[in-house]
Formats: structure tokens, C-alpha cells, sequence
């Protein structure tokens, strides 16, 4: 680590920053799961590495602690990598990269004893072993779980492992505003210390993407606040293509009226899904998996039970939705579903023991992200990509439930080993001056002295409500080409934004501002992938087009920056074993 | 009763002037003290600053002191508090960077004190997972459900007047480490926890355990360090047997 400190006066007087430069030689973007994941694999890798954790939060506020359920692993001999890898390419709807999904089953076991080892609390057998679960779409209960709080107690064990190692450095709420390369190679990050104002600058050999999902796109969410789609959008400006973007997964259950999770633990454990009528309805659409079959097929199926009048609704304003009836499993309520259990309590006062939980379709993942591969590699020197950020593709077009986690974990050792060993062969590039201060103007000199009157807060609520209504789980061309129609009007209006907040420490709305600019550009990229995308996959429906196309769509969506917008191409999609059949649970 | 809740924030800019603002929030449209906070924010006064993020009480950004006690904002719902005006200020004993947002720093600095992680002789071998019973798992479980969100420290009269004490939370991380049993580390712990800023200078007055939103209970957790550390000093005296 490396630091210099020069005195830097912007155009506006208030804002007395100064320009700090830092070196390390690993730096990862984002202190998730998969971030944290990679930070121990890099510290270990070689205790002479410095690394880097660069977040506009604090490590355990990252939204990975939000993930429940649990993560598929094959520890169990009666269980096999060719299954689990025949259900994740099954319920990508068949977009998944083969190859990548064969290396990375095998990649997960020695995780979960890993972070066992750590002091993640698994969830136990009677003998002590690891006890698994069911979950949506598998045909074995793999999913290793710690309660319905697998996300959080993984995310403290990484944490805390990170705190043995002095060469981990955190830099904690440092808001990434971009990212250089030079000559095809990582240049630098370029950020500002929201606790200072300071313009901060982080150079090294190599770099991780580990930024998480966009899912904030959108209104109804289970994702926390903070999830807007920065590492794809940063990776995206600096041109690395991102792939598949139109692919957002929607889950079946978030709570009504505020959005928060409620596990497909909790229909994987016997829960039912009730219409407005208190009929069980997912007979209908999927007869053999019901309410276990994968995220998609059952958030399509409570929006058509909806569109067919067979929604509940009265209590939450507008908003129709279904139930989630676990009365009849209240007994294992408290030891396998304690946080559903007290959200439903606390946020709706509902006694899950004994009365019906509503819930709606809430988007819940990005499948899309940054053009990479099993290796975690993309086509640039020293660039990595791990977790949600990055598009592998193990998940196609449709992630199933419990193949989140694992694959942070999975893939972030690996991201974190990568990176570790570029840095060993490689120096610190010089600093591109030029990009440096082009982006202190962008931020200092154009943005925080727009005054059009324009609320970024506002800008972002139509936003959402645009991505919700016309991106939504049903799409066809009306509704898509309305939606870039209404991304160019908000892209108008944020040219003429005014930011009220002149203070440098912690300002909060210059962050929503720059995080607004990402989400506009990812808005774009994702309604044009979906307009172009004219066949029905995963969670990609259209309900003008509503069958798979493999003959003209089996194909991955690369979408590259370009200063007219996104330039869209395509690229093939690996299959080794398991040629595209009809899906059907 | 109005149709509007008043809440009286307390302020502190960039400049270190310290006031209160007050903002009227419309009822029917927020329900826990977190969207008001984000309704003022969108609508009325883009200047105030505070922390949040999961909204579902899990990754313990929004403590603050809400009508006098410390809470989560984002699990704090107003309509519980039965009244109109609400009080709203930033955490007790941390030194406040801005408005509502606090510096955490020194809390993370103190668990990190603690060695909240696995100690053992044998760490770097993963072929399969370390026996725990649900049994075992129940020893450390309510101590391990800590989010790090500091309301025990804010609430703790120890930390009010001696800022070097390790506080409620990081001394329960510690028990949570020696109570689950595939941990080995107890001696190192101890050596830390003993000390003069540990858990002698508690007094068992369970402030801390009363706010905790997620039911952990460090006071108990400070009791069970006292007994294990007077059994590893008087094992060090007797040795060997």
C-alpha cells in the first residue's frame, strides 16, 4: 500500500478536496461474498500481497448478508456434479455455458468445508454432519443451508477470516465512480471517499470485480437498497462488454408490501402458494415440481393467476399478490425459517404459525454481468470477475435457487487466486493522468454544477416504476419500446439534475446521482437486449413471442459502450452433454 | 391525532454546527422510521445524511437513537412508538461524521481485538466439514446471530465513560469463538478479554442485551467469559492435571 496526498481545489469552492492515491497490489471492487471470498483466497495466496477491498459500504452491509436459503453442493455420494450441473442448465433454460457449469459443481465442496472450518455454522444431522435442504427445481436436496440466514453467517465468516490478515486492507465506503484500462490492462479505479470527499485513486496489477447485481432497477425488490448495477456499469463504460443483461430474475415470494425476501426454503420446506380465492393454483403450470418448481415458472404463474383475476388484494393499496400458507409446518417454523418467521412478524405484524403471508414477484437477480468465464478471466489483462457481477454463464437465462452463494464463494477463491498470481508477475502500470482528470471534471466540474432543477430522487422513482411496468416478468414490444423511450426522456432529464448538497463529507445525494447515471445506462442496455430478444427463455418472457427460438436465440446477448448507446452482438453458447429439450417441471 | 408525524432531527454539518431540524412526513406514506427518513430525503431535504442499506434488519447500517433508545430505523416501525413527534438522533458514543451517519471504526476496530475467527493448529485442511452436533450448534447460536450493528455500544453506560472498553458486542464474538466447538483459540481470547478494558469492568446492569434487535445476549455471554477465564488461569496454576 502506497499513499500520496496532493492538495486539489475543484471548480466549486465548497468542495476543498484533495486527490489521494493509493497502491495495492490486488484490488477487488465490492466486500460481498464473492469480494471477501477473493480478498482471503489473494491475502493467502501469498502473505506478501497486498489487497485492496475497495466498498461504498461496510463489508457486512454488502446485500449479500440478505441471502437466505442456501447453496447447492454435491456432498452427498448418492447425489452427482453431472445432476447438479444437469438442473442449473436445465433451469438456465438451456443458455448456460456447459463447460463452465461442469468445472464449477466440482468447484463448491471443498467451499462449504472451507468456510466450515472458518466457522460458518451450517446447518447440522442429528451425527453432526452437514445437513441439506430441498429447493426450487432440484432433483436432489442440495442446498447447504445455515437456517434461512445462509447469506449472513457465510458473509460473517468471510468477514472475520478477513480480519486475521494484515495484508487486507479495507476501504470501507469509497463509491466507485470508474475504471481505466490502458492498452487492453487494468489502469486504475477511480473513487471518492464519501467520509472526506476526497477523489481517490486506486492503482495495482490487477483487479476483481465483485460488485454484486442491478436489481435495483427496479421498484419491487428483495434486494437491498444499495444494489445499483455499479461494477457492471463501471466495467461497461470503461469497455468491457456485459453480457445477457435482459435477464433479471424475478422471486416468486417478496413480501408484501416492502419486497423483502421470504426464502424458497420456505416452499422447498412444504409451503403452499394460495391464491386470492385460498386456492392451491400451481398445479396448472407446473404438475410435477408445484410449488418447487424454478423461480421463473412460478413468478410467471402467480402473475397469470393475478392477470386472471385470482389475485388477493385490499390490504396493500393496489398491489395484488398471492399467499404463502406454512400453517400447516408451523412446528418446524422456529428452527428451520427463524428469519422469515420474525420479518413476517415484524414488518407485518403475521403470525406465520397461524395466519397467511402475502407475497408477490420481486426482482432478485441479475443473471447478466460482465463477459467472463469459469476462470473468473475476461478478455483484458488483469481484470477478473466473481459473483453476481460477473456472467460466467452458469445461469443462462434463469438462476436456480441456491446457486448464488455457492458460486461466490466458488468463483471469488478463484477470482482472488487469479488476481494473486497476475499481481505476482506483474508491476503497477503508470497512471493515465489524462483519465484521471477527465473523470474529476465529469464529476466536480459537470455533474455537481448542473442546475436544471431536476430531482435525481424522482428521476430514479420513474425509473423503477418504468422497469417494473414495462421490463417486468411479461414483456412485448409496446411495452419494451415505451420503456426506451422513457430511458431517453430520464437520460434528458439527468443532464439538467441539481444536486443540493454542497458538502463534501458523506454526501449522499451526489452518490444517488452517479448511481442514477449507472442505472440509466443499464436500463438502456437491458430494454434493448430485450427488444432484440424476440423468443421466450427463462425469465425473459414475451408475451409476443412466448416460445424459445434455439434456432435463432441460443445465443448469448453481448452488449459493448459506445457513445450512441449500446452496440449489441451475439455469441455461441457452449453445450457439452445436454442438448436444449422442451423444460417443463 | 394528524395525519402527519413530525420528526425532529438532529444535525450536525459539515462545519461541526450542531441543530435540529424538523420535517413533517405524511402517514400513509412510510411505515418504518427508514422510509421516513428516505421520504425526507426525496421530497423535502436532500442535505440529510444517514446509512442504510438491506432494509430488513440483517446488515446493520441504520442504528440510531430513535425517541431515546437506540433501534434500527429500517425495523423501527413509527406507528409502534404511539406517538406523532419523533425524536431522531445520531448513535450515543460514537463521534458523529455527519448528521446521522457515525464513526463506526472504532467498533470494528475492538471485534477485530477480539480474534473472531477459528483458531486451530490444523487450519488449511478442507476435505470435510468439522463435527458440530445441533446441540453443540445451540451453545454459540444466539451469539453468532450478532449484526454488527452497534446499538449494545450506544446503549452500553461503560462505553459512555471509558471509550478503550471492548463493549458488549465484541466481548460476546469472543464467547461466541470459545463456544463453538471446533474453535481452540479460548487461551488467546482470554489473554484479551481478561485484560483491564474487558470483562471486569462490566457491571451487569443488560442495557446492552435489552436493545439488541436480534436477541443476543452479551451480558450473559461476559458472564461465561469471566468463569472460563478463571478456569484457564487456575488450570495454568495447577497444570497438568
Amino acid at each position: 500500500m502506497e499513499r500520496q496526498k496532493n492538495i486539489f481545489v475543484s471548480g466549486i469552492i465548497l468542495w476543498c478536496i484533495y486527490l489521494e492515491k493509493i497502491k495495492e497490489d490486488v484490488i477487488i471492487l465490492g466486500g460481498g461474498m464473492a469480494g471477501l471470498r477473493a480478498a482471503v483466497a489473494a491475502a493467502e495466496y501469498n502473505k506478501k500481497i497486498s489487497v485492496g477491498v475497495v466498498s461504498k459500504l461496510y463489508p457486512l452491509r454488502s446485500h449479500s448478508v440478505s441471502a437466505e436459503g442456501g447453496t447447492s453442493a454435491v456432498l452427498n455420494p448418492k447425489d452427482s456434479f453431472d445432476l447438479h450441473a444437469y438442473d442449473t442448465i436445465k433451469g438456465s433454460d438451456y443458455l448456460a455455458d456447459q463447460d463452465g457449469v461442469e468445472e464449477f459443481v466440482r468447484l463448491v465442496p471443498e467451499q462449504i468445508y472451507t468456510t466450515d472450518h472458518w466457522g460458518c455454522p451450517w446447518s447440522r444431522n442429528p451425527d453432526g454432519t452437514i445437513s441439506q435442504r430441498d429447493f426450487g427445481a432440484l432433483s436432489f436436496p442440495r442446498a447447504t443451508f445455515a437456517a434461512d440466514k445462509t447469506g449472513f453467517h457465510v458473509m460473517q465468516t468471510l468477514f472475520s477470516r478477513a480480519l486475521k490478515y494484515d495484508n487486507i486492507h479495507f476501504y470501507n465506503e469509497y463509491f466507485a465512480t470508474s475504471m481505466f484500462l490502458d492498452g487492453g490492462r487494468f489502469n486504475s479505479l477511480t473513487t471518492i471517499n464519501l467520509r472526506t470527499g476526497d477523489y481517490t485513486i486506486f492503482q495495482g496489477k490487477s483487479i476483481v470485480f465483485a460488485a454484486g447485481g442491478a436489481g435495483r432497477l427496479y421498484q419491487f425488490s428483495t434486494y437491498a437498497h444499495s444494489v445499483s448495477g455499479d461494477g457492471d456499469a463501471i466495467a461497461y463504460r470503461a469497455g468491457i462488454p456485459l453480457k445477457d443483461m435482459e435477464f433479471i430474475q424475478f422471486h416468486p415470494t417478496g413480501l408484501v408490501p416492502s419486497g423483502i425476501l421470504i426464502t424458497e426454503g420456505a416452499r422447498a420446506d412444504g409451503g403452499y402458494l394460495l391464491n386470492g380465492e385460498k386456492k392451491r393454483f400451481m398445479q396448472a403450470y407446473a404438475p410435477n415440481k408445484l410449488e418447487k418448481a424454478s423461480r421463473d415458472v412460478v413468478s410467471r404463474a402467480i402473475m397469470w393467476e393475478i392477470e386472471a383475476g385470482r389475485g388477493a388484494k385490499g390490504e396493500y393499496g393496489d398491489m395484488e399478490y398471492v399467499y404463502l400458507d406454512l400453517r400447516h409446518m408451523a412446528d418446524i417454523l422456529d428452527e428451520r425459517l427463524p428469519m422469515i418467521t420474525e420479518i413476517a412478524k415484524k414488518f407485518n405484524g403475521i403470525d406465520a404459525h397461524t395466519e397467511l403471508i402475502p407475497v408477490h414477484p420481486a426482482t432478485h437477480y441479475t443473471m447478466g454481468g460482465i463477459d467472463s468465464n469459469v476462470k473468473t478471466t475476461t478478455d483484458f489483462s488483469g481484470i477478473y470477475a466473481a459473483g453476481e457481477n460477473a456472467c460466467v454463464s452458469i445461469h443462462g437465462a434463469n438462476r436456480l435457487g441456491s446457486n448464488s452463494t455457492n458460486e461466490c464463494l466458488a468463483l471469488g477463491n478463484v477470482a482472488g487466486v487469479s488476481a494473486a498470481k497476475y499481481a505476482m508477475e506483474h508491476d503497477i502500470p503508470d497512471l493515465v493522468v489524462e483519465n484521471v482528470n477527465n473523470e474529476e471534471k465529469r464529476i466536480w466540474d459537470d455533474l455537481l454544477k448542473r442546475d436544471g432543477g431536476e430531482n435525481v430522487a424522482k428521476i430514479r422513482e420513474d425509473l423503477r416504476n418504468n422497469m417494473d411496468k414495462n421490463v417486468g416478468i411479461f414483456r412485448d414490444a409496446d411495452g419494451l419500446n415505451r420503456s426506451l423511450k422513457n430511458i431517453k426522456e430520464y437520460k434528458e432529464r439527468y443532464q439538467k439534475i441539481s444536486i443540493q448538497d454542497k458538502s463534501s463529507t458523506f454526501n449522499m445525494e451526489l452518490e444517488w446521482a452517479l448511481e442514477v447515471g449507472f442505472m440509466l445506462d443499464l436500463a438502456e442496455i437491458i430494454t434493448i437486449g430485450a427488444i432484440m430478444r424476440t423468443e421466450s427463455r427463462g425469465a425473459h418472457y414475451r408475451k409476443d413471442y412466448p416460445n424459445r427460438d434455439d434456432e435463432n436465440f441460443l445465443k448469448h446477448t453481448i452488449a459493448t459502450y459506445t457513445k450512441d448507446g449500446p452496440k449489441i452482438t451475439y455469441k455461441p453458447v457452449v453445450i457439452t452433454k445436454w442438448q436444449p429439450t422442451v423444460r417443463t417441471y | 391525532m394528524t395525519d402527519e408525524y413530525e420528526f425532529e432531527i438532529k444535525r450536525k454539518d459539515e462545519s461541526g454546527k450542531v441543530y435540529y431540524s424538523t420535517y413533517k412526513v405524511p402517514k400513509d406514506k412510510i411505515s418504518t422510521v427508514l422510509e421516513g427518513l428516505l421520504y425526507i430525503k426525496e421530497n423535502i431535504d436532500q442535505s440529510l445524511s444517514f446509512r442504510y442499506s438491506c432494509r430488513m434488519e440483517i446488515c446493520g447500517s441504520c442504528g440510531m437513537e430513535i425517541d431515546g433508545k437506540p433501534r434500527m430505523a429500517c425495523s423501527t416501525i413509527v406507528e409502534d412508538l404511539k406517538k406523532d413527534r419523533i425524536r431522531i438522533e445520531p448513535l450515543k458514543h460514537y463521534k458523529v461524521i455527519r448528521d446521522l451517519v457515525v464513526d463506526i471504526d472504532p467498533f470494528f476496530e475492538k471485534y477485530r481485538e477480539v480474534k473472531p475467527y477459528i483458531i486451530r493448529d490444523d487450519d488449511g485442511k478442507y476435505d470435510k466439514e468439522l463435527p458440530q452436533t445441533p446441540e453443540q450448534f445451540h451453545e454459540y447460536a444466539n451469539f453468532a446471530m450478532c449484526i454488527k450493528c452497534g446499538l449494545c455500544m450506544a446503549a452500553c453506560p461503560i462505553e459512555g465513560s471509558d471509550p478503550q472498553y471492548l463493549g458488549p458486542a465484541p466481548l460476546a464474538a469472543a464467547w461466541r469463538y470459545i463456544a463453538d466447538n471446533r474453535d481452540k483459540g479460548a487461551k488467546y481470547r482470554v489473554e484479551v478479554v481478561d485484560g483491564e478494558e474487558g470483562t471486569s469492568r462490566c457491571h451487569f446492569a443488560g442495557e446492552c442485551t435489552e436493545v439488541c434487535p436480534k436477541g443476543v445476549d452479551p451480558s450473559f455471554a461476559i458472564q461465561k467469559l469471566r468463569r472460563t477465564a478463571l478456569k484457564i488461569e487456575l488450570a495454568s496454576i495447577f497444570g497438568g492435571r
